[in-house]
């Protein structure tokens, strides 16, 4: 178990080593390839573990370690091409940074503790913000600011929040501890009020790193500065992490019997940062912007699949894996045009399609999946979700549910569909063409998505429903 | 009982001119100076005594009530407060409220008549003052607040009477978050560094001193001696409250003493280390005292 | 002891109302690092059992050498580096912050008597935590340069840090000193990031950066 958490740290430390820049991305693939079959192994035979121990793994690590390993090997490959192109950067911290990140990640997945899980998160937090920089350009430093002062904000708030938790259960003959396991099984004996507060810092603190509005404010700056890449990972995988973490405080709440008023927060919070990605997509001229904005609309889905119960709970589950591969194909893309065209605006990028013969028709193929159209994997979990909330007779919450993601989906299409089609323009210079290093992992990555989409293996259905009677929901 | 009554009574009267002579003695060796004799206060006031007043043409009667009714509400607010822990002469509840007012009344009339001029000078300083007294007032009604609730009494002599050594043993910290404020507020009352500097001759930055540039013999004896009772009433209280006192009534009016001396030399001492504020920093220091004082009572209420 | 304890407390909650009113980049940094000290001190006075005081000596040592020593110093040399005038410029004026400080900490003291508290708390404790997480989060947004925004983030930690002295037998030495590191691990970090700032725009003034916005 503690492979897929050292073995991207000792990467990471053969990458600050190694001193040839054209080698270390060498490391990447190394540490994700590594990475994926601890993984692998984790899922084919769960160590067992108690419920003292700060590791263990349940559904839910199952889940969000499949979809990161996934993400990472596609994005490492990526980097290969990538990194080659950026040869005029020192890379070094880059690559070392990505992989310290990819432990931090696993540490989360794995964390029994509530207070390992927080260092674990602060942790992905800082190695993610020199990454942001990588551009070493105002604009990157702006975005690097922003997001570390806000994702500390919030990471602060989340501490409190923990802190709050455990006090919870302070009380004489209370388990005082942070291990989830002896949280939930003290469950009732909790102090429901600090649970509560515990639950309202903890949303806002790990909301903030996923990006749920309103506490978004970073995610346009730092997406949109940073390479797709990074982008990529941080959509994709860190905030399922962040996700993670609220779905164990949730595991608490419940268990302590205040989940009625945890899951209203999330429905309301999930459904405000649905509506605020469709105030801000639309007419949105910078592509990578608009991505961002979908992240923060796909953080609302997810929060309100959590908070509905039910089968939309084990829907917001399979959410979560699909918008972490879904993210990879049209971040990765997406960066693929930003080098192309040199430019991430739609006044200057035009004929996507045309220039790039891969990456453009993946951008858009990767918008479909990402709106909820079918047959990507994407549209079957939204449209869970949306079921569980007309079965359990919310018709409110699923018609405003529905309206935000056609707004969504035509405010993005508008912008995509300015990027993919149409004839480049003469001016602009000819960029990088694609190579099979930067289209081949977007494209694994929308077969995958595809694939997901047409057949969903019994054991990954089984898989989301176990994850999902973790807090009291299922198929 | 009388005997002390009257000792008090005597020392209100004969000392507070004592007091800037103490302060300008210690701001004389900081400075490295031997500085004027400690008695200088009382021979100005006598010079001033004997000279006579000159009156501007543009003046009314309200020039010359100024400094007469300014003096007389300082003094007549003396004698609400309690001193060395002996009951005051006139004392009932809320007359803290009333000692306030009366320190109000005097400034009230000091810038009515620094406004009667018509200078220009002396209304800028009269709005300053103002301005200012504005800030400390509330600061001033919470620390009288925060004893209030500390003893349990609504008059100053209760405030300051027996019951405060033991109000200390429960409330200590509360207590000297109000003296804090209560040192901060003396220091503003009184037109002293780092609120207003009393030596200075530039009138741009005057506050207090430009209100009187114009009252000349008896009356600026009397604005005078008027401040040094004020001086002396915040000495009295902020001796009373770091103090305390014992049951023998000679050893507190001795630590009482002292008190106001040692009073005298940390305003000196304040004086000579610190610069005086920018004028817009000055509103911050009083709210700053507010907002310390409002947490003692805070520390208290809850 | 119960008195010491007492004004460790309320001296924490003063230190956050001067930092509300304080122009001085320096002094603020000073005082800050004192804040730290008196922290240190609290795990020491606050610990009942014997058997405690290990755990309470090595927080308090992390916690001096951190708060104290270690991230002061770094920030003096941050102002050094980028040679940044020392006056602060607020967004939201001294007064209206000291008084919205004051605001805060009165309710706080208020709150904190409602909340069910378990067990020999001492009760100043979740009030001062409470104050000084708000005299820091009004800190970040009422300050415009990198530099103060660091420390009200400073401030904002030390009041959870006290909060987290409600468990310190809850809590893991090694979680505790991971929340340690990561405090100077962020610190480091944005000390690089603002050096870097103040290079690109030869200003720490957040309000430079304003490029992305929609």
């Amino acid at each position: 178990m503690l492979l897929v958490i050292l073995a991207p740290l000792a990467f990471a430390a053969v990458a600050f080593a190694v001193s040839s820049g054209r080698r270390r991305p060498l490391a990447l693939v190394a540490g994700a390839l590594v990475h994926a079959a601890g993984v692998v192994r984790i899922v084919a035979a769960p160590p067992a573990h108690e419920a003292s121990s700060f590791l263990g793994v349940d559904a839910l690590s199952k889940i969000t370690l499949l979809t990161t390993t996934a993400l990472f090997l596609a994005s490492a490959v990526y980097a290969q091409g990538y990194l080659a192109r950026r040869s005029d950067r020192d890379n070094r911290t880059f690559v070392g940074g990505l992989l310290v990140l990819l432990a931090a990640m696993s540490t989360v997945a794995l964390s029994r503790h509530l207070g390992l899980t927080w260092v674990a998160m602060e942790a992905a937090t800082l190695a993610t913000a020199p990454l942001i920089y990588f551009n070493h350009n105002a604009r990157s430093l702006e975005a690097t600011w922003k997001y570390l002062l806000i994702g500390s904000l919030g990471i602060a708030l989340a501490l409190l929040g923990t802190f709050f938790l455990a006090l919870s259960g302070s009380a004489p003959g209370g388990p005082r501890t942070l291990f989830v396991d002896e949280l939930v099984a003290a469950g009732p004996s909790l102090s429901r009020p600090w649970v509560r507060a515990a639950f309202v810092f903890l949303l806002v603190g790990y909301g903030t790193k996923m990006g749920l509005a309103p506490l978004h404010a970073w995610k346009p700056d730092a997406y949109g500065e940073a390479p797709g890449l990074l982008g990529a990972l941080l959509a994709g995988g860190l905030t399922n992490f962040a996700f993670l973490a609220i779905v164990r405080v949730l595991q608490v709440t419940r268990a302590a019997g205040e989940d009625a008023f945890a899951r209203d927060a999330l429905v309301g919070i999930g459904l405000f940062s649905i509506a605020l990605a469709a105030v801000f997509v639309v007419g949105q001229k910078d592509f990578k912007r608009m991505l961002a904005y979908s992240s923060v609309e796909h953080m609302g889905i997810l929060a309100l699949g959590l908070g509905l119960g039910g089968a939309a709970t084990a829907g917001a589950f399979f959410h979560s894996m699909n918008n972490g591969l879904t993210k990879g194909v049209v971040f990765l893309s997406a960066g693929n045009i930003h080098r192309a065209f040199g430019s991430k605006s739609t006044d200057d990028v035009r004929g996507a399609a045309r220039r790039l013969p891969l990456s453009g028709p993946l951008f858009l193929a990767g918008f479909l999946a990402v709106t909820g159209s079918p047959p990507f994997a994407p549209f079957f979990s939204e449209f869970t979700i949306l079921n569980g909330a007309f079965g359990a007779g919310r018709f409110l919450v699923g018609a405003l549910f529905l309206a935000f993601l056609a707004v969504i989906f035509v405010g993005m299409g508008t912008t995509v569909l300015a990027v993919v089609q149409g004839e480049p323009s003469r001016a602009a210079e000819p960029g990088t063409k694609d190579s099979w290093l930067t289209a081949a992992p977007p494209f694994a990555l929308m077969v995958a998505v595809l694939l997901l989409g047409l057949f969903l293996p019994a054991g990954l259905k089984g898989l989301f429903g176990d994850a999902a009677a973790l807090v009291g929901g299922g198929w | 009982m009388l005997l002390r009554t009257l000792f008090h009574l005597a020392v209100f009267v004969a000392m507070p001119p004592l007091l800037l002579g103490v302060v300008n003695r210690t701001k004389a060796i900081f400075a490295g100076r031997v500085g004027p004799p400690l008695l200088q206060p009382y021979l100005d006031l006598a010079k001033l005594l004997r000279k006579g007043a000159v009156y501007s043409r543009t003046t009314t009667w309200v020039f010359r009530a100024g400094p007469v009714i300014g003096l007389a509400a300082v003094a007549s607010s003396g004698l609400l407060l309690s001193m060395g822990g002996a009951p005051a002469l006139v004392s009932f509840a809320g007359d803290f409220i009333l000692f306030a007012y009366l320190l109000g009344l005097a400034r009230f009339f000091t810038a009515l008549a620094a406004l009667d001029t018509g200078s220009a000078f002396e209304g800028m300083g009269a709005a300053r003052e103002v301005t200012f007294a504005s800030l400390a007032e509330p600061a001033l009604f919470l620390c009288l607040l925060v004893l209030a609730r500390a003893t349990g009494a609504f008059s100053l002599s209760g405030m300051l009477g027996a019951k405060l050594p033991g109000a200390w043993a429960g409330a200590a910290p509360a207590l000297l978050l109000a003296a804090i404020g209560l040192f901060v507020i003396a220091l503003a009352e009184n037109s002293r560094i780092p609120v207003d500097d009393p030596n200075t001759h530039l009138e741009l930055t005057m506050i207090h001193e430009v209100m009187v540039l114009d009252h000349g013999g008896p009356d600026l004896a009397f604005i005078l001696y008027g401040a040094a009772l004020k001086l002396f009433l915040f000495g009295a209280i902020l001796s009373r409250l770091a103090l305390g006192g014992s049951g023998s009534a000679v050893v507190s009016e001795a630590l009482f003493l002292a008190g106001l001396l040692a009073f005298a030399v940390g305003v000196g001492v304040v004086e000579s280390v610190m610069a005086r504020l920018r004028m817009v920093r000055v509103p911050q220091l009083l709210v700053g005292a507010s907002v310390l004082s409002a947490f003692a009572l805070v520390l208290l209420l809850r | 002891m119960s008195s010491a304890t007492e004004l460790v407390f309320i001296l924490v909650v003063v230190i956050d109302l001067f930092l509300l009113a304080s122009s001085r980049l320096g002094a603020a940094i000073r005082i800050v690092a004192i804040q730290g000290a008196l922290l240190a001190l609290l795990p020491l006075l606050l610990t009942h059992e014997e058997g405690a005081l290990g755990h309470a000596v090595i927080l308090a040592g992390g916690a001096l050498a951190v708060k104290t020593l270690l991230i002061p110093r770094m920030m003096f040399s941050a102002i050094r580096e980028a040679s940044i005038r020392r006056e602060m410029e607020p967004i939201v004026g001294f007064v209206p912050s000291m008084v919205l400080g004051g605001i805060g900490v009165a309710l706080a003291f208020a709150f904190s008597a409602r909340l069910p508290l378990i067990g020999s708390v001492h009760p100043f404790l979740v009030p001062t935590a409470l104050s000084t997480v708000w005299a820091g989060l009004l800190l970040i947004v009422s300050r415009k340069k990198a530099v103060n925004q660091v420390l009200g983030f400073l401030v904002l930690e030390n009041g959870v840090y006290v909060f987290g002295l409600l468990l310190a037998d809850a809590m893991p030495l090694m979680v505790e000193a991971g929340v340690l590191l990561d405090l100077f691990a962020a610190v480091f970090v944005m000390g690089i990031v603002m050096f870097h700032i103040n290079r690109e725009f030869s200003s720490l003034d957040t309000e430079k950066l304003s490029a992305l916005k929609d």
